[in-house]
């Protein structure tokens, strides 16, 4: 095998392996800090040994294997005055186990680094290492902060689910799905840093993250296949990810829904979208808030344009959204919905309502500036985009923004 | 495993008849299903003394050692399985003495 595809088979092996292995040593060693050390080993490993010695026939097992032995290094070095008893069971820790249950493994994973217990913040990182396997620098670079900074976040989380015996394991089905909208939302936080990701000296739209969340999602997906949250979720996902390159021009702006090549959208992403859609329309479950969104996603990708857009059915989708959670954002994202149906004026009118709870969100006073610009309002239009401009974080968003205000009469 | 559970209040108001009916109710539960360790309502912080005695000799100082908004106005120690136990558990206490906790592990 050429040096290229050895290479490529490592980096397959990790995008496939990293949390299967991660996930069997945490079982077996009830550590994830022993687990996690000994897969990164045995990844380095496998860059070392498989150009020479070829890339085995069953990568996984091979990986396993290396970590495996890492780990009980590691233990046998910290343990050296340990009797002879303990050292024995690690070694011969029972007959290995049924393949088919190493899927849970990778639940009981995510469902422990997603614990409610541990901060948001602290959740996305250990997630995105322990499952993602992506290291702490890269990790610490999305979401800019010091790489010591993250490694003191993901040590001291790992201690904690240590110290204060977080359990590994699937949560109990009464409490699955609470812990399930957990889950997606350190996704959903993860997806939405690459989609609009904030800090001036990134790039708008940062596709390592966004790929990243829609493997994870595709991967819970898989594992649970029957849950209708998930596949809202990944067919939202999928759906936003269709207009990525679309969203945002070649001088680096970001480029609205009316204004987007449409034949730049990615066919294969929104027919996969639309399929998750229509698949949970016929379960004939009430969905939840992921499956709306998504659905919403789906209007607008089944549109030819703007006009082709059937407003009436987003703002009905909007509705049911906000009875299911009645958040001023829902509000302010119906309300841009409304003035496609109705008009700007009503529109704005619906907007200014939600001065008191979003007078320090970017897209409030955005979205106020568009609807005083079409309403011809372009003083009170340059104040809203001045503001917008002011608390906005994404590159692409800050140049759409000011030269719309720039463009006002 | 064994928890604590402090009970963090703002104000050195004892727990009405109300809650207390609410903590004993929510104490026999604990007993019945093993979970029972220790519990405890504590005074004031205004009637905490405080003794450092890792000098010469014992250094006694009237009042609680941290000044603060809040403060512990009682805990439980309850032996639970796991965190998510521990949480449910915790939950149920603090509805029970209508009071925010706190659950910390012991080594």
């Amino acid at each position: 095998m050429s040096v290229a595809g050895v290479r490529e088979a490592i980096t397959q092996a990790h995008h496939e392996e990293w949390a299967r292995v991660v996930a069997a040593l945490t079982r077996r060693f009830g550590d994830l800090d022993v687990a996690e050390e000994a897969a990164a080993e045995a990844f380095a490993t496998a860059v070392e040994r498989w150009p020479a010695d070829g890339v085995p026939p069953n990568p996984g097992a091979w990986l396993t294997t290396a970590a495996s032995r890492k780990a009980i290094d590691r233990i046998r070095r910290e343990n050296k005055r340990d009797d002879k008893q303990k050292e024995a069971q690690l070694l011969y820790d029972g007959p290995p186990e049924p393949v088919g249950a190493i899927d849970d493994e990778r639940l009981r994973l995510i469902f422990t680094c997603c614990h409610p217990a541990l901060a948001m913040q602290t959740r996305v990182a250990l997630t995105l290492r322990m499952v993602g396997g992506l290291t702490v620098a890269e990790i610490a670079r999305a979401f800019l902060v010091p790489e010591t900074a993250m490694g003191q976040r993901i040590t001291r989380a790992k201690a904690k689910i240590k110290a204060a015996r977080i359990p590994y394991r699937v949560p109990s089905a009464e409490d699955l799905p609470a812990r399930v909208s957990g889950v997606l939302a350190v996704l959903f936080l993860i997806f939405n840093e690459g989609y609009l990701a904030t800090g001036p000296g990134t790039d708008p739209v940062r596709h390592d993250l966004t790929a990243e969340a829609i493997r994870l999602t595709r991967l819970i997906r898989a594992l649970m296949p029957e849950d209708g949250e998930v596949a809202g979720l990944l067919a939202l996902m999928l759906l936003t990810e269709a207009r990525r390159t679309a969203r945002v021009s070649a001088s680096g702006e970001l480029v609205t829904l009316d204004e987007q090549d449409r034949g730049a959208w990615d066919a294969a992403l929104i027919a996969e979208g639309h399929r998750l859609v229509r698949e949970r329309l016929a379960a004939g479950v009430a969905p939840g808030r992921y499956q709306i969104l998504a659905a919403i996603s789906a209007v607008h990708t089944s549109a030819r344009d703007m006009r082709d857009t059937d407003w009436s059915q987003v703002v009905a989708l909007y509705d049911q959204l906000a009875r299911l959670d009645p958040s001023p954002i829902i509000a302010l994202n119906r309300a841009i919905a409304v003035a496609e149906l109705d008009g700007p004026e009503v529109a704005l009118a619906a907007v200014d309502r939600l001065e008191h709870t979003l007078a320090g969100y970017h897209a409030y006073h955005a979205t106020r500036a568009d609807l005083l610009r079409r309403l011809g309002r372009s003083q009170n239009s340059r104040a809203a985009y001045d503001k917008a401009i002011e608390l906005a974080g994404n590159t692409a968003e800050t140049a759409y923004l000011t030269r719309r205000r720039d463009q006002l009469g | 495993m064994q928890y604590l559970v402090s009970v963090i209040f703002d104000t050195a108001d004892l727990a009405t008849p109300e809650e207390q009916a609410a903590i004993d109710v929510f104490n026999d539960r604990l007993m019945a299903e093993g979970h029972w360790v220790f519990a405890g309502g504590l005074g004031a912080p205004s009637s905490a003394t405080v003794i450092d005695n890792r000098g010469e000799e014992a250094m006694v100082t009237d009042g609680p050692f941290l000044e603060s908004k809040e403060y512990l106005a009682g805990f439980w120690i309850i032996d639970a399985p796991d965190l998510d136990v521990a949480l449910k558990l915790a939950a149920e206490g603090s509805k029970a003495c209508n009071r925010k906790v706190e659950v910390r592990p012991f080594l």
